[in-house]
């Protein structure tokens, strides 16, 4: 499968022209949680989530925890709970402000790589921006493959092409729901790589159950666990990300999280 | 293969029936030979032919309207809440009157023409479409209605805009294999609408001749006939299935393209 699959290297040396996106890319989020319950069953109380702007900031836990559902929250999914607040650093609404990225690449079967990437302009009426799907594109190494049915792409290509249509609306702010957990390891790395590249200077959340991955990636995590689930202060590994996995530093702080992470299942075994 | 296994099953029929006739030694005017049916077909070739058109253009009209009519509608209901509160349980209710009970009325109002063939079909066939294209727009996956709503957010467009483009560009294509699903079976049953009203009062028609040829004892031009009308009905079905195939590719890609 590995060798059909376009290669994910080489960017750095092939990347296009960086493709211009809305403005005020620094912008902050904070999110003051004061109850979430459904039918009556409170699932986070009092939790209060800094997202730094122009940083990856991992949220970490086990399944079940609802990582998920601050995640939804930010994006309006869910509707915003009694006192609860989001506030952006420049005091405006997020509104239109925000790309989001699912566990399923929810890409529309009928349509073309290129078509899809271009589905958000579709639906806002306005005329889509072909020159930047193109870029993006070729940025996540599919160019071959443009006019391909995401039936034809294997599951890394497919979650590239999601990728490229979250970034395609430029937005400050991704929400990024276990974007890459439905992947072999070998894939997962490689997105993993891409991400971190195409990422740069946006303010991500991602969710991810992965320990490997928040300390690849994030550029400050937080463990979500427990019961009821508190939010741990946060861990900013020293070094730039992608971090390296044989690094001293990296080997701590993963069996650090690993500990805590497992005390808490502990708990609620 | 196919094909072949298709002519083995039609040939196999035709012996067994064949036998069966010669063997009971049963009288022409209960069941004909398939040979003595073959000469009744060329015979009356341009009989047959004659009311098989009228039956046919009926069917094809019957067919277009029922399911421009029920996909209208699918979009209506599924759209505007009003029209979901007030017409939907009417329509459901209207079900319960059976087709072929209006069939007379039908012919009092519209005449002996084709007019009532092609309004019972139609009554027929719109129900299945209505409700499998409605079906399949009421069952847009809620990850999908979340992702758009975000992608919508920064939109100049107004409301009605909004819905429009989400209904062409998300929940229209999502809801098409339901649709074909509906169309499906509407092609399979838009011959019964067609026969019956032909049955109540008409002048031409498959079902006309039939009617006749039995009242005549003309057993053999019954079958005749009734052979054209399945061979129509199949034809019609066949054609249906393999245009919806084409028209919805995304459903056909075999999984050995994968690249795995």
């Amino acid at each position: 499968m590995e060798s059909q699959d376009p290669p994910y290297s080489g960017l750095t040396e092939s990347m296009p022209d960086t493709v211009p996106d809305q403005g005020n890319i620094g912008i902050g989020v904070h999110l003051s949680l004061d109850k979430l319950a459904f039918d009556g069953d409170t699932i986070l109380s009092d939790l209060e989530l800094e997202l730094d702007p122009g940083k990856i900031t991992c949220l970490l836990g086990p399944s079940g925890v609802g990582k998920s559902s601050i995640l939804k929250i930010l994006a309006g999914f869910i509707p915003l709970p009694g006192h609860s607040r989001i506030t952006a650093s420049d005091g405006e609404s997020l509104t239109g402000r925000l790309s989001y990225m699912d566990q399923k690449d929810l890409l529309l079967p009928w349509a073309t790589v290129i078509d899809n990437l271009l589905i958000g302009g579709r639906l806002r009426g306005e005329r889509p921006d072909r020159m930047r799907a193109e870029t993006l594109i070729q940025q996540v190494g599919l160019e071959k493959w443009r006019y391909n049915r995401p039936s034809t792409l294997s599951g890394g290509m497919r979650q590239r092409v999601a990728l490229a249509r979250t970034l395609m609306e430029g937005s400050p702010v991704l929400l990024m729901d276990e974007p890459f957990s439905a992947l072999d390891a070998i894939t997962k790395f490689r997105l993993q790589d891409m991400a971190a590249q195409l990422l740069a200077d946006k303010t991500v959340l991602l969710i991810t159950h992965d320990p490997m991955e928040a300390l690849r990636l994030g550029d400050i995590i937080y463990v979500l666990a427990g019961h009821p689930p508190r939010l741990s202060a946060a861990i900013k590994p020293e070094k730039a990300i992608l971090r390296d996995p044989s690094d001293g530093a990296f080997t701590q702080h993963y069996s650090a999280i690993m500990t805590r992470l497992a005390g808490e299942a502990e708990e609620t075994l | 293969m196919k094909t072949l296994r298709a002519l083995i099953t039609i040939t196999g029929l035709i012996l067994f029936w064949g036998l069966l006739t010669s063997l009971l030694e049963l009288p022409r005017f209960m069941l004909p030979s398939p040979l003595v049916v073959g000469k009744a077909l060329v015979t009356n070739a341009g009989l047959i032919g004659e009311n098989a058109l009228t039956t046919a253009i009926e069917i094809v009209l019957g067919l277009v309207l029922g399911v421009l009519f029920g996909t209208i509608s699918a979009l209506l209901i599924s759209a505007y809440r009003p029209v979901k509160q007030w017409v939907f349980p009417l329509l459901i209710a209207s079900q319960a009157i059976p087709v072929f009970a209006i069939a007379p009325l039908l012919v009092l109002w519209l005449g002996y023409g084709m007019a009532p063939k092609i309004v019972m079909s139609l009554l027929i066939i719109y129900f299945p479409v209505t409700v499998g294209f409605l079906d399949g727009l009421n069952r847009t996956d809620p990850a999908w209605l979340n992702l758009a709503g975000l992608l919508q957010q920064s939109s100049k467009s107004g409301r009605l805009r909004k819905l429009i483009n989400l209904y062409i560009h998300i929940k229209i294509p999502f809801a098409l294999p339901s649709l074909a699903s509906g169309i499906r079976v509407a092609a399979a049953i838009a011959p019964i609408g067609a026969v019956v009203g032909e049955w109540v009062g008409a002048s031409s028609g498959l079902g006309y001749l039939m009617l006749h040829a039995n009242a005549r004892v003309q057993t053999d031009i019954m079958f005749a006939s009734l052979l054209v009308l399945t061979t129509m009905a199949l034809l019609l079905y066949y054609l249906i299935d393999a245009l919806l195939l084409r028209a919805l590719p995304w459903l056909s890609t075999p999984n050995d393209t994968k690249i795995q």
